[in-house]
């Protein structure tokens, strides 16, 4: 009973994006673009001519193509669970429309997290063929990779889901991307190895979940070798993952069904 | 929609006996008992805070009931929740539409989440939008609708399932007179096809246009039930004479106000007059040397009944 209701949900969300596909797809599409140009291309120039050797044997372009994979996976995670909760909940209230169904809070939570993987997934299929584009990886790895950007983006979607149902105050989410999501975008080692980071932030690098995306989308469309045993991490972001869904549960209802 | 033949003993659609809702130390709902027949059009009337969304959303399994008993279409909300909802419609107080979509496409969908089969839920558009006047607009986004269709939109996606009692709470509220009356037919023809409504309202005219038998709450409380005509006939007069005085005079005249009608309620404006016979009291009123500034004779209404249980206008 609950995976079709949660299906439900997840074709409601697909119907609202149908009106918006086109410019969404086609950022999704430029933006890595101007990255890799910009970073891969411009400022890698300059990196390649310091380290003859590489970063983990690869081309800064090269290194910078997985990473920015997860972190844009990461993002979109985060931007959906953000968003799409606060105005179920507050702005439009389509969640209070959808509990006055047969549909409860736990195919609410699924569908919802359903929908993440969905946009997740489309948005690390574009960057997929970006980075064959670039010549980075052949078109299998690329696509490859993106199982772990899944894995990434949809914890993250979790996680922020969990935060917004918690928090009342609009405020609260420019500040969580503030001090959240834009450090973590920054410092998980997709633009380079955390082992340039101050000691002390290095522990704080290993917790976020986009550290364990950047090294599994590296391993899988590079074959670079993992810092952590890459089923550790995997491991960890299914928790993230069902842990997020979890904590929302009761906010929810809380919110929802008082 | 279904159609209910009146029975000789029906058993109830809603039954509540000592119903409660506690939001943290407020009391929101403060063990009230009623039922609602099978076909009735039944109300809830009170001013804002009395308590009527609250008892709404318990009985639309969207509230977890503090104490008391509720059995809603022989189901008990607290454990058959997704039952439940799946044969009742909702119409909420805010509105809580699909913006980003057409009005096809909310009902649609709307009709997806009660797991309605493709095929039937087209079919069932196409009436529904003929029932709410809206086919013309049916590819419109929602954002484009006025204040009345949006509402006229909404009692359409209440009723894609068919449902066995439609909740409305405050069906009417902040849409201009025109519109109130085209959602009034709109009910009215529910209500003679034998759909149970369930309707919350804090403005007397619309509880007694739509409802058969209604109940007053204040403060959490029922304070008085019965059908519109009954509770006038019964805590009223049939007329009332209002009396409206300049700023201070009231005080200094109220004893002499006393003695013109069975009962006087002296209010911060003006003194309403109880009475059988409106002229006759007029009269008496002059001959007692009064010189209000206005005299206004009219029929009694709830809004009076409501005034002599709680004292207070449903404004305050």
């Amino acid at each position: 009973m609950a995976i079709p209701l949660a299906l439900r949900v997840a074709e409601s969300e697909a119907k609202v994006y149908r009106r918006v596909w086109r410019g969404s797809i086609f950022s999704s599409f430029f933006n890595p673009i101007l990255y890799l140009l910009a970073m891969g291309v411009g400022l890698g120039t300059l990196v390649d001519a310091n380290l003859p050797t590489g970063l983990d044997g690869a081309s800064y372009l090269n290194f910078l193509a997985p990473g920015l994979l997860a972190a844009t996976a990461m993002q979109t995670g985060a931007g959906e669970g953000a968003w799409k909760v606060r105005a179920g909940v507050k702005w439009t209230r389509t969640y209070h429309a959808k509990l006055a169904t047969p549909i409860g809070v736990p195919a609410l939570v699924n569908g919802h997290m359903l929908w993440i993987g969905a946009r997740v997934l489309m948005v690390s299929v574009v960057f997929a063929f970006v980075v064959v584009m670039f010549r980075v990886a052949p078109v299998w790895q690329s696509l490859a990779a993106t199982v772990p950007a899944l894995l990434v983006g949809v914890s993250m979607g979790a996680i922020t889901t969990a935060f917004t149902t918690r928090t009342n105050s609009d405020a609260a989410l420019p500040t969580f991307f503030r001090f959240v999501v834009i450090p973590m975008f920054l410092f998980s080692g997709a633009f380079f190895p955390i082992t340039q980071l101050p000691g002390w932030m290095q522990p704080v690098a290993y917790v976020t979940p986009l550290f364990h995306g950047v090294q599994l989308c590296r391993a899988v469309m590079l074959g670079i070798p993992t810092v952590v045993d890459p089923w550790v991490s995997v491991t960890y972001l299914l928790a993230l993952t069902a842990g997020g869904m979890a904590l929302a549960m009761k906010p929810f209802r809380e919110q929802l069904l008082p | 929609m279904p159609v209910y033949a009146a029975t000789f003993m029906p058993t109830p659609l809603i039954t509540a006996t000592g119903l409660t809702k506690h939001f943290d130390d407020t009391i929101a709902v403060d063990g009230i008992d009623f039922h609602v027949d099978p076909g009735e059009s039944f109300g809830f009337l009170g001013p804002n805070g009395a308590g009527k969304t609250s008892v709404m959303r318990m009985i639309g399994a969207v509230s977890p009931i503090t104490a008391g008993e509720l059995s809603v279409l022989g189901l008990d909300p607290r454990t058959e929740g997704p039952k439940l909802r799946a044969r009742l419609g909702v119409v909420p107080q805010e509105d809580n539409l699909d913006q980003e979509l057409t009005v096809t496409e909310n009902l649609f969908m709307y009709g997806r989440y009660f797991g309605l089969p493709k095929a039937a839920i087209a079919e069932r558009i196409k009436e529904l939008l003929d029932f709410a006047q809206l086919t013309e607009k049916a590819d419109s986004k929602v954002e484009a609708l006025s204040g009345g269709m949006k509402r006229r939109l909404t009692i359409a996606r209440g009723l894609i399932n068919e449902p066995e009692m439609l909740i409305l709470d405050e069906p009417t509220t902040g849409l201009d007179p025109q519109a109130r009356h085209v959602l009034w037919d709109r009910l009215y023809r529910l209500k003679q096809q034998g759909v149970t409504l369930l309707i919350t309202t804090h403005y007397m005219d619309e509880a007694e246009q739509l409802c058969d038998r209604l109940v007053i709450m204040d403060k959490g409380k029922i304070v008085g039930e019965g059908s519109p005509r009954s509770l006038i006939d019964q805590y009223s007069r049939p007329e009332v004479v209002e009396l409206r005085f300049p700023a201070g005079v009231l005080e200094e005249i109220a004893e002499r106000l006393e003695g013109l009608a069975p009962r006087v309620e002296v209010l911060a404006d003006r003194a309403l007059l109880y009475t059988d016979d409106a002229d006759a009291t007029v009269e008496k009123a002059h001959a007692e040397g009064l010189d209000p500034e206005t005299v206004l004779v009219r029929r009694s209404t709830l809004e009076d009944v409501f005034l002599r249980f709680t004292g207070r206008t449903l404004d305050d």
